[in-house]
């Protein structure tokens, strides 16, 4: 790499970096010292303590401050006369649009969800800015690059959604402790502390008798005069002991399964002598310090609880809510940084299992658990930002032949624990940078435009501002600038089901969907289905069409595509919880790789002979052992390779699945997993 | 002696600790902490890249690090570094040791962080007592050798590493003597054992020995050695002007070792010679991170280590271990 013309290219470039968490605080400081000069930061978060043992430009003064900002301020001190311009806001924000994201020369993420990297690489596309993405999990990491009309865009790979687990499971059948946790946080804790007008599945064993859902109904209500102490064993036994007594009448569920055991406070505290100190008296009214476990003599948040200890905590923690948080009550949602939700939860979901012969987990796992909390480590971001500026370099300098998606490895893989490859093309069938159109199957006579427009178009298409639009006619618009009139149609109109809307939606109609902000629109052809599948299908919808290649125009090589398909069926057999796309990977052909000289080197030395003589020989290429070392992409006849790209599918899928793109989201035991599947070793 | 042998007093992590350190916590485990809570550290030679490591390693909250370097801070330091502002730079007066302490202090109160004078290969090994792990960079491969050999003839066990960065390019080199660490099979976990080679005895080793598909980096960085060496120059002393006879120095060598010359390619050594003591940052940030990496799982004792050589090269972007063994197995 010629430093000359690289400094050249990188101080007359002006970057957007998107998120100076994790990632971004490396990454800003090697863009700094590597000699941007010109860089813009996008990112709505404050600082918190958590963050501190990675995001190493904070300190703990600055907790509750801009990362941005700060950020900024960190940066200049060793750095002083460049330009870094924060902005402490989101992304999604409509002042940043395609206008603003075009006066960047390249833009590089360092986010953690998915909904704001798919809005990033819409902007970027419409931009027609280069983008360098980046996902970390522990010690696993990726960098992609994306140029259109270059490269796949972000979206041509399918992304998993985020993991929902079907209702019934939850309140009727867990058998993992994670369903605990989602039915204490999901249902016991909102119907308790969050808004009572949001429906709440709680008591849905009970729908089959409504005259029992109508009784438990008033439960939850604390009665005026009511001792917080009574209300708190009133509702133990009430969700630990008589639903699942009612759970248990049902005999039909328990053939094949072990029942659960319904759980009394007499049955645990007899003596219901758990002790009281002064605790209470002496804290302090903050509510991230109050606490039910000092009180109970708890310290370790490492230790798994007693199921009377959980008992304790469970009562504990309910009564403090009501004698020093009375306020919260009725608009809390679970936050994995309120220590006395985390409680709560923790004991609520430890009880649960204890009740369905679960293991039961520490306050520490369970908090991870609720919070989707993701595993980070400083050294992997560093690596993964060190790599993103590699990359930006050679997008700035136009360096097509050597652009590289990286991928940082926890073992080594052919010797490799940096492991680059070539970049896909663009998928011929992608939503997102092409035009082909989704297929939705749906109820048409059941199922909501709201349903619609929240499953569908926000979470699966991930837009932010829809409009959409039957024929000629436009049936629904969110933004600001709606009239009032307008807008009570719309909303009307959300509530009705689609074969009723004014123009209605029937099997065959072809809506279009538009993001005029991401600068996107897709064609949506509705099939109705009467039925689906409330295990598989819980959102009783189903889209398709994108990821999956709808034209076979590979004649070229017809064997190279079902032995491509034959890996991605197989990702889908040996491990059900990837989302496998059907794609075939075989259309990300690989670009030949000319031959690796250095051409930096080149424009370096000018005058060398002995560097035109290296070219006339083969043999004397720099990087003589990249061709082969690189994982190949075409797909010639012979085995072996198959079996190369086999391996490789497996590979990418699972990064793509657990890295790329839930960040957040993810959940441990999916790491774990795929941290296996990279190693080939079988998880334990 | 399977892994380092740090003091475990059965203390638990404070509540402190605990917020702090949560997210690693649930990569790697409470014991793992705690391990590293109780590791002391010694880096001789500070530049771009040991700064990326230090920064790493304090964030991890290890015991203690202790930094040596008596070199004065200079304007050239603070290329490719984001421990020293140019303030520091312009009245200088302190040690590198000194300025990087002040500020890796501010990264983790929670970490002890000291500055030690003297060179490193002049102490007696008894020295190295106090510390469980030592980092060496700047320094000549003779001098490196000798503080490897003084570790390795310690009765403690003592974790060995150097790293230097030319530019694009940069190389690891990890010394864990006898270490065993556990790994998962599918029946359970298997202890695996590893027997690394001195660095003396590693690049002694006979080129012609080696898979030919060894990476080039790990020759050329060999040939400019030599090269450093014989000449009596400093580290990355060097520049472009000394080309032809680093050419010279290549084709003695290969003749010597028996290997061709196109494995070290002249491009490459033009690059590297070019670059001198430059650092380029994002790659001090991959070894920093790699280095950081190895470390904290050679005091916690979970995963599997580097055996005994990482390359990293931006021409192809690479990341490759080699292993190379001592002289006499080949």
């Amino acid at each position: 790499m010629a430093p000359d013309s690289d400094m050249e290219v990188v101080k007359g470039a002006k970057v957007l970096m998107v998120g100076a968490g994790g990632i971004g605080c490396e990454l800003l400081k090697t863009l700094a010292l590597s000699g941007f000069e010109d860089i813009h930061i996008i990112d709505m978060d404050t600082i918190e303590v958590s963050n501190l043992n990675r995001q190493f430009l904070f300190r703990q003064c600055h907790v509750g401050q801009s990362k941005a900002k700060v950020a900024r301020d960190a940066v200049l001190k060793f750095k002083p006369h460049i330009n870094i311009k924060p902005y402490h806001a989101n992304v999604k924000n409509p002042e940043f649009n395609i206008e603003f994201f075009k006066q960047f020369s390249v833009v590089v993420n360092g986010l953690d969800n998915l909904d704001a990297r798919r809005h990033v690489n819409r902007l970027c596309l419409a931009a027609e800015v280069p983008l360098i993405e980046s996902g970390t999990t522990g010690f696993l990491g990726q960098v992609t690059v994306h140029v259109k009309g270059k490269t796949e865009c972000y979206e041509c790979q399918g992304k998993p959604a985020p993991k929902t687990y079907p209702v019934c499971t939850i309140t009727n059948t867990p058998s993992k402790f994670v369903h605990c946790v989602v039915w204490a946080k999901d249902l016991l804790f909102a119907k308790l502390f969050g808004d009572r007008s949001q429906d709440n599945d709680l008591n849905v064993q009970s729908s089959d008798s409504v005259d029992a859902s109508k009784n438990t109904e008033d439960v939850f209500e604390r009665k005026p005069d009511e001792d917080p102490e009574n209300y708190g064993q009133r509702i133990y036994d009430h969700v630990f002991g008589y639903n699942i007594e009612l759970a248990l009448s049902n005999e039909e569920t328990w053939r094949h399964r072990e029942k659960p055991r319904p759980i009394y406070i007499n049955d645990v505290l007899p003596e219901k002598s758990f002790q009281k100190n002064g605790y209470l008296e002496n804290s302090i009214d903050v509510n991230m310090a109050i606490s039910a476990m000092p009180a109970l003599g708890l310290k370790s948040p490492q230790e798994i609880w007693s199921l009377a200890e959980n008992t304790k905590v469970f009562l504990e923690a309910l009564s403090l809510f009501i004698k020093k948080r009375v306020k919260d009550i009725g608009n809390l949602t679970f936050d994995k940084d309120d220590q006395l939700a985390v409680e709560f939860v923790t004991a609520a979901a430890n009880i649960r299992a204890s009740s369905f012969g679960i293991p039961m987990h520490s306050l520490f796992e369970t908090k991870g658990i609720a919070g989707n909390i993701v595993h980070a480590v400083a050294t992997t971001n560093a690596i993964i930002a060190g790599l993103i500026v590699i990359e930006a370099i050679k997008v700035l300098q136009g360096n097509f032949n050597n652009y590289r998606m990286t991928y940082c490895l926890e073992f080594p893989k052919k010797k490799m624990l940096l492991m680059p490859i070539e970049p896909f093309e663009a998928n011929e069938s992608c939503y997102v940078c092409s035009e082909t159109p989704l297929i939705l199957e749906i109820n048409t006579r059941t199922s909501k435009l709201r349903d619609f427009v929240e499953k569908i178009v926000r979470n699966k298409l991930g837009m932010n501002l829809p409009l959409i639009m039957h024929g000629a006619n436009l049936i629904f618009e969110d933004g600001d600038d709606i009239e009032e009139d307008v807008a009570s149609n719309y909303a009307r109109n959300l509530d009705k089901v689609l074969a009723e809307l004014p123009s209605p939606v029937t099997s065959g109609t072809a809506l279009t969907v538009e993001d005029l902000q991401q600068e996107l629109k897709c064609n949506i052809i509705i099939k109705h289905r009467e039925e689906f599948d409330e295990e598989k299908e819980p959102d009783g919808m189903v889209l398709s069409g994108w990821t999956e290649r709808v034209n076979d125009n590979q004649s070229s090589n017809g064997e190279s595509t079902s032995s491509v398909l034959s890996a991605t069926a197989e990702i889908k057999n040996t491990n059900g919880t990837y989302v496998a796309s059907g794609r075939p990977l075989v259309s990300g052909t690989k670009r030949k790789i000319s031959e690796m000289e250095e051409a930096s080197d080149n424009s370096s030395n000018p005058s060398s002979k002995s560097n035109s003589a290296d070219r006339e020989n083969p043999q004397q290429v720099e990087d003589n052992d990249v061709v082969d070392d690189l994982v190949i992409l075409e797909v010639p006849p012979e085995v072996p390779k198959k079996k190369k790209v086999k391996c490789f599918v497996t590979l990418r899928k699972a990064f793509i699945s657990h890295v790329g793109s839930s960040g957040e989201a993810l959940e441990s035991f999916y790491c774990t997993s795929f941290v296996a599947l990279i190693s080939r070793m079988p998880v334990n | 002696m399977s892994r380092l042998r740090i003091a475990m007093d059965g203390e638990e992590l404070t509540a402190q600790q605990t917020a702090l350190y949560d997210r690693q916590i649930r990569v790697w485990g409470v014991d793992a902490q705690k391990r590293l809570s109780k590791a002391n550290v010694l880096v001789s030679g500070l530049n771009g890249t040991i700064a990326e490591f230090c920064k790493n390693i304090v964030l991890a909250g290890v015991g203690s690090l202790t930094l040596m370097d008596d070199r004065l801070v200079t304007k050239d330091a603070i290329h490719a570094n984001f421990l020293i502002t140019p303030e520091e730079a312009k009245h200088s007066g302190s040690s590198l040791a000194e300025v990087y302490c002040n500020s890796l202090k501010e990264f983790n109160p929670m970490v002890h962080v000291s500055v030690e004078k003297g060179d490193l290969h002049q102490f007696a090994g008894v020295f190295l007592d106090k510390f469980d792990v030592v980092v060496i960079s700047c320094c000549s491969p003779k001098d490196k050798i000798l503080i490897n050999n003084k570790c390795r003839e310690r009765q403690k066990r003592i974790a060995f590493y150097t790293v230097e960065c030319r530019d694009s390019c940069g190389e690891i080199f990890v010394d864990l003597q006898s270490y065993a660490y556990p790994k998962k099979k599918s029946d359970g976990t298997d202890e695996c054992h590893l027997e690394y080679s001195s660095l003396e005895e590693a690049i002694s080793t006979s080129w012609r020995s080696l898979p030919s598909k060894t990476t080039k980096t790990f020759f050329a960085m060999r040939v400019l050695e030599h090269f450093e060496s014989l000449q009596n120059r400093k580290p990355c002393q060097i520049s472009g002007s000394d080309l032809p006879h680093v050419l010279e120095m290549r084709k003695n060598l290969c003749e010597a070792q028996g290997l061709n010359e196109f494995h070290i390619p002249e491009l490459l050594l033009n690059r590297l010679v070019a670059a001198g003591a430059r650092e380029h940052p994002p790659v001090c940030a991959i070894l920093g991170g790699i280095l950081g990496q190895e470390v904290i799982k050679a005091i916690s004792g979970k995963g599997e280590p580097i055996k005994n050589f990482f390359h990293f090269n931006t021409a192809d972007g690479k990341g490759i271990i080699e292993d190379i063994p001592p002289a006499s197995v080949c």
